[in-house]
């Protein structure tokens, strides 16, 4: 970065971790380079240790009562919020993307489409539960009927390419049903991951909602698999032995496991409510009643 | 000198009579402030020729309030990991008083406390029991039986806990009928308003009275220190505490806050060590409320150990008033045992 003014010390960011809607350090006090192609160093990046994911998991299952409690439209409103808080932030995620190899015209796509989507999910907040709802048929003196209802703590490894659309393309959708989640934000280009941690700061997501981390996913992935407070796990590369292990591990608490490796964000695909519905589950109540109206149709 | 019973020779009368009745001995006792002072308490004669000097209250050490909290975090920087670890997290659930203390307490919830009391997490084997369950006298019957066969403790809380405010009658009565349904523990509230007049004579014959009526049971007097509002003022309780034959000293209700915090309870922890050198006689420490992860239960022990020694690294001497810390010791213990962290789906709630 150059200064603007002569003699003047650009003040640099220190990228740290995302927890609790705090910035701590790594408590391993481990850090890493991040550079780009030109072999340029852009910022020392926090090495997340598996103490750090603990204490994002324990934020997250605390938060996870209060912002599966809100009510579905304001869950829309604050994702709508941290779009606005993004849009307005624009300039600083096209410059960062653009150090981390992109050309301008690239990284303001990226920019833009994740703002976009933000508002595509916040649109669905309170939506989802209306398509994939269902009243269902049954053979006894039953209202019978089935909810989508948040998983719980999903825990999030995400692209290490598209930085920034694949961070908010994976995120969105978890908190848009209801869910909370810790994100291990791209080894590679791990700049926009903390720079978003502080949008998500600014745009009333309570603390706790969503962690983000940095760190070598290849340390972090069986962590991630293995922990018994973590309901699902998400995971965005096509390394066939950590999704075997990922797969494995998360057999010990019946984890939900979903491989998005391979996926285009930038295509019309990379948005659909069913990305919600995969950190879902359904709930169907059995409710009592004596025929409805003197009808037969058993409901 | 350990577990000495003291129990005045005289159970008839009252401690303040006690103290008249003898007034007419030399009335000259030091205590921590390195010079003798005349007073209006005296000494009490104790069982088997042993005589203790009662200080004079108004003169207890004052505490150095940065030191002691400065002390007390030095605490949290030691390293405590696997073999030591494992055991600590053994010791601090054999340590646990685990408690229920709410309006809506049923005999249902009781007796699943008490299984829970017996069977922490049946899928770890060779895991201790907590030391006791610790209920309101109304529901002591029901503990007992509960817990029949099993080495557990009964407590109960008695004198109209937890505010205090009730007529000693009623504070004896109270304690009286725990006891008679079979409480093996008994933790009192000192009257806080009394303290905080300045009327330490009357808080300390009201635990020498509430000591008698206990019996056999041990007594455990709860400072409430979340309102005394200084260190000195704890310590000062402190001291009323132990002379007037406390068997534990505790922090906290759980019903008010601050609950037990580690300078509190070193202030605690060192006006029992002055007792020991002064009497020679051991009494125990109780800190209670707001201790709900493992990690600050390992803090507490590592304090325990550096200020008063092995002989109190056991249930007899130490407890831990809590309901959620034992939950929080099993994940931390399957943790250790799977290498897997643990999540609170997995355990009982009670």
């Amino acid at each position: 970065m150059k200064a603007t003014t002569p003699n003047r010390l650009t003040v640099l960011k220190t990228y740290k971790l995302f927890i609790a809607g705090a910035f701590p350090r790594t408590e391993s006090g481990r850090y890493y380079i991040a550079t780009n192609k030109k072999g340029e160093q852009l910022a020392n990046m926090c090495q997340g240790s598996k103490k750090d994911f603990r204490d994002a998991v324990v934020a997250a299952r605390g938060a996870f009562k209060g912002w599966a409690g809100r009510a579905a439209f304001n869950r829309g409103q604050i994702l709508y919020r941290i779009a606005e808080m993004l849009e307005g932030r624009r300039a600083q995620f096209i410059e960062e993307l653009m150090q981390q190899d992109a050309t301008r015209a690239e990284a303001q796509r990226e920019v833009d489409l994740s703002i976009d989507r933000l508002v595509y999910y916040a649109g669905w907040c309170d939506k989802f539960q209306q398509i994939f709802s269902s009243v269902n048929p049954v053979a006894s003196a039953h209202f019978n009927f089935s909810v989508p209802e948040p998983m719980g703590v999903v825990a999030a490894i995400v692209p290490q390419n598209d930085s920034l659309l694949g961070l908010v393309s994976v995120m969105a959708p978890v908190i848009a049903g209801g869910n909370t989640c810790i994100l291990l934000g791209s080894e590679s280009k791990p700049l926009c991951s903390i720079t978003f941690a502080e949008v998500i700061n600014s745009s009333d997501v309570p603390g706790g909602v969503v962690n983000i981390l940095t760190g070598k996913p290849s340390e972090l992935a069986s962590i991630f698999a293995n922990h018994m407070d973590v309901n699902a796990v998400i995971y965005c590369e096509n390394d066939t032995k950590t999704q075997a292990s990922i797969k494995e591990q998360a057999a010990e608490n019946v984890k939900r496991v979903h491989f998005y490796a391979g996926k285009n964000w930038y295509k019309e695909d990379g948005q659909s409510p069913y990305f919600i519905m995969d950190t879902q589950e359904i709930k169907t109540t059995w409710h009592p009643i004596e025929n409805i109206g003197g009808g037969g149709s058993k409901y | 000198m350990v577990g000495k019973n003291r129990r005045y020779d005289n159970t008839e009368k009252d401690a303040t009579e006690l103290k008249n009745s003898i007034s007419g001995q030399e009335p000259m006792f030091v205590f921590g402030m390195g010079k003798t002072l005349p007073l209006a308490n005296t000494c009490l004669p104790m069982c088997a020729q042993q005589s203790i000097s009662i200080p004079d209250f108004r003169y207890t050490p004052c505490i150095d309030q940065v030191g002691v909290e400065e002390r007390a975090a030095r605490f949290t920087k030691r390293s405590i990991k696997k073999e030591t670890k494992l055991q600590g997290l053994k010791l601090a659930l054999s340590m646990i008083d685990l408690t229920t203390l709410e309006g809506k307490d049923t005999a249902g919830k009781v007796q699943q406390l008490c299984y829970k009391a017996m069977h922490p997490h049946d899928a770890l084997p060779g895991l201790p029991t907590v030391a006791a369950i610790c209920v309101y006298p109304s529901m002591v019957k029901i503990a007992k039986k509960a817990l029949e066969g099993s080495n557990i403790k009964v407590a109960s809380v008695a004198t109209a806990f937890p505010s205090g405010q009730a007529p000693r009658s009623v504070k004896l009565q109270d304690t009286k009928f725990a006891v008679q349904n079979g409480a093996d523990e008994v933790d009192m509230v000192i009257s806080r308003g009394k303290f905080l007049e300045g009327e330490y004579n009357f808080v300390f014959d009201e635990i020498a009275a509430i000591k008698e009526a206990c019996g056999p049971a041990r007594l455990k007097v709860i400072l409430e220190t979340g309102e005394l509002t200084t260190y000195d003022k704890v310590r000062k309780a402190s001291d009323i505490a132990l002379y007037a034959g406390a068997d534990f000293i505790k922090t906290s209700t759980g019903k008010i806050q601050p609950a037990a915090t580690m300078p509190v309870t070193l202030v605690m922890l060192e006006a029992i060590r002055d007792y020991y050198y002064e009497t020679g006689i051991q009494v125990g420490m109780k800190p209670a409320g707001g201790i709900s992860k493992s990690k600050l239960a390992l803090h507490y022990l590592v304090m325990l150990n550096e200020v008063l020694g092995a002989d109190w690294m056991n249930n007899h001497w130490f407890r831990f008033g809590a309901s959620s810390l034992a939950n929080d010791v099993l994940m931390q213990l399957a943790k250790e045992e799977t290498g897997v962290y643990q999540s609170g789906d997995y355990f009982s709630n009670d």
